[in-house]
């Protein structure tokens, strides 16, 4: 590597600092600030997180119904009729109550399963990456079996086996996730224990648990979180796709799916019970993909000017 | 290497691409035999892993002991489990699926032939209509890179890639078919369920393609990108040839070898739309069937759907990766 010309240690360091150094993470921070559609995104999730906590707080102050009681007779109110603010479903049940109840399942699911294949995706990724060899290869010949295998079918096999509760559902969503994780973080692995300063770190006689925690880690903690934001919206839509079909979570909890289901049986009598579910689902899907894609862009070195 | 571990009379086969290609085909065929026999194994295991038995709910009431007996007999479930599979492996090889659960005395290789048709000419004309269409609005956009042709068609495109397809379905529901109807009285809307005259297909097969059309849409535009900064391009528009011969000639052709690899997934991505789009319009095709068939817990029909599905979706893989070396001579056989 070329030196400053006069390369005095008292010159060679005021030419270090002379320009200001930004971390990868503060540098990330800035141009994700900078993308306009993932801050967009980013706020509709915070308020997609208020309502999830906040609705029954408003059922508790009257402001909202309560998204399970039925008033039979304002079955199928159009929006604005008898004071529902969005209508009411087929069994007179307020639709802006259960659309703001329906967060909950979405966000649940989405966070829950990426909480379940963290852990599994890191630990065999990172097993087969660092070590290679059998455990390697068995991993590598399981995902391309496992990626025969199209992930809606599995779902929907597993839970019309198991029985649709709500650990049955985060289980099969995340059984068919874990495995891009995995192959994900395997291959992070095996590009960044080739650099030097691995082998730096090996030479100077680092124990593979440190290696592995405070180098290789580290260094693919960006695709992971960008590969796990992605997982989020996927999570939501297999839940909603599980609901629609009329396999997912079970009534009298309100799920977007759900909604979109039951209202389609009287879609040319009140279309709005499909609308607005449907609204609901679709925004939050973009704006999990607005978010994922800004991360994307503001993590990856290589898009750094 | 290869070349080295092989009889003299192999060797002189694979000196040659010709043979090298024949060798790639045969292995790749042969690799598609442990993937469905796993895909059969996983999904059989699950079955089987279920509590109670497939009988517990039929018609409703309790049975017989007897009556219990003479089901398990009739189906082959008095039989040990692993014999039991070994049994059906060698009965789907001769495209025996077995007896449906759900319907009296049908077979779920006569219930799968009956579904077909339904299934297949949604999904061909989705195909038929993602290569054109999405390669189309992708090189447009590309063409006219940071113009508003550009934004609104990304714009289209991560809308499309966003929103599922049982919500696109319903929302052109809504609006093609309910709405349509209120505002014309009647004289133009589109039907929302059944299949038979052509306006059944329309709904359905946009629905389906949206997504594909999306991401190929996407990956066109960023390849024709890469392609059209490249000096051959600069060349062909610097000898003055027409932008038309441009575009399709030199601009097309190259573009075009990314967006071969995702037809697969594609394929795919059809085969387990048609669960959904058969359900939100309720076309009687193999979607709709293997949806029925989870709801009433018809294990050999789920278990034959789920067979043919990934065997489908293994043979479009094959041919897109056979395909793919004949399209990009770049490609390494290995």
């Amino acid at each position: 590597m070329a030196l400053p010309a006069a390369a005095n240690i008292e010159e060679l360091s005021a030419w270090e600092v002379s320009e200001k150094q930004i971390g990868l993470w503060s540098d990330a921070l800035q141009r994700f600030r900078r993308n306009r559609l993932a801050i967009a995104g980013a706020v509709l999730i915070g308020i997609l997180v208020l309502v999830a906590f906040g609705s029954p707080l408003l059922v508790h102050l009257g402001i909202i119904a309560d998204p399970i009681k039925q008033h039979v007779e304002f079955i199928e109110a159009g929006p604005g009729q008898n004071g529902y603010a969005l209508g009411a479903d087929e069994l007179g049940r307020d639709t802006l109550s259960r659309l703001l109840f329906g967060s909950q399942v979405s966000l649940a699911v989405g966070i829950m399963v990426q909480a379940i294949i963290l852990p599994i995706g890191l630990l065999i990724g990172l097993t087969a990456g660092y070590f290679g060899g059998r455990i390697d290869n068995l991993l590598m010949r399981f995902t391309d079996i496992w990626y025969a295998f199209p992930d809606l079918l599995f779902v929907l096999v597993v839970v019309s086996v198991f029985g649709p509760s709500l650990l049955t559902i985060f289980g099969a969503i995340a059984l068919v996730n874990w495995v891009g994780l995995a192959r994900l973080v395997r291959g992070q692995v095996l590009s960044i224990k080739e650099k030097e300063f691995v082998e730096a770190a090996r030479s100077s006689g680092s124990s593979p648990a440190k290696l592995i925690l405070k180098h290789l880690l580290p260094n693919s903690l960006g695709p992971i979180i960008v590969t796990l934001t992605f997982g989020i919206p996927n999570a939501i839509f297999l839940e909603a796709v599980l609901s629609f079909l009329g396999v997912g979570i079970q009534p009298p909890t309100p799920t977007w799916g759900q909604m979109v289901f039951d209202g389609y049986e009287a879609i040319y009598a009140n279309p709005s019970s499909v609308v607005f579910p449907a609204l609901a689902i679709g925004f939050t899907l973009l704006a999990f993909t607005f978010v994922g894609d800004g991360l994307r862009d503001a993590l990856d070195p290589r898009m750094r000017r | 290497m290869r070349g080295a571990l092989l009889p003299p009379q192999l060797t002189a086969i694979t000196s040659t691409r010709a043979g090298s290609l024949t060798i790639f085909i045969v292995r790749r065929i042969l690799w598609m035999v442990p993937i469905l026999f796993f895909v059969i194994l996983i999904t059989f295991t699950l079955m089987h892993l279920a509590p109670g038995s497939p009988w517990d709910k039929a018609g409703g009431r309790q049975l017989s002991d007897t009556v219990v007996n003479n089901l398990n007999i009739r189906y082959g479930l008095n039989k040990p489990v692993p014999q039991q599979f070994l049994l059906y492996i060698s009965s789907v090889v001769h495209f025996d699926f077995g007896l449906s659960y759900q319907y009296q005395g049908k077979t779920v290789s006569g219930l799968l032939l009956e579904s077909w048709p339904y299934t297949a000419t949604i999904g061909v004309l989705a195909f038929l209509l993602i290569i054109p269409v999405g390669v189309g609005l992708g090189v447009l956009a590309a063409l006219r890179q940071n113009t508003r042709v550009d934004y609104i068609t990304m714009g289209f495109a991560t809308v499309a890639a966003s929103f599922p397809n049982f919500v696109i379905g319903a929302l052109m529901v809504v609006a093609l078919s309910v709405l349509a109807y209120k505002a014309t009285g009647g004289n133009f809307f589109l039907p929302a369920a059944g299949f038979g005259v052509d306006d059944h297909l329309i709904m359905p097969v946009v629905t389906l393609a949206l997504l594909p059309i999306a991401y190929t849409a996407r990956l066109t535009r960023a390849s024709t990108l890469e392609t059209i900064r490249q000096d051959f391009v600069r060349t062909a528009w610097a000898k003055g040839l027409p932008e038309r011969l441009v575009v399709i000639r030199h601009i097309l052709k190259n573009s075009l070898i990314p967006v071969v690899t995702t037809l697969g997934p594609t394929f795919a991505f059809l085969v387990t739309g048609s669960v959904i789009v058969e359900t939100v319009f309720s076309i009687p095709g193999i979607g709709r069937a293997f949806v029925v068939a989870i709801e009433s817990r018809d294990y050999p029909m789920i278990l034959g759907t789920t067979v043919l599905f990934s065997l489908v979706i293994a043979v479009a893989n094959l041919i897109v990766d056979v395909a793919y070396v004949f399209i990009d001579p770049r490609v390494r056989l290995t």
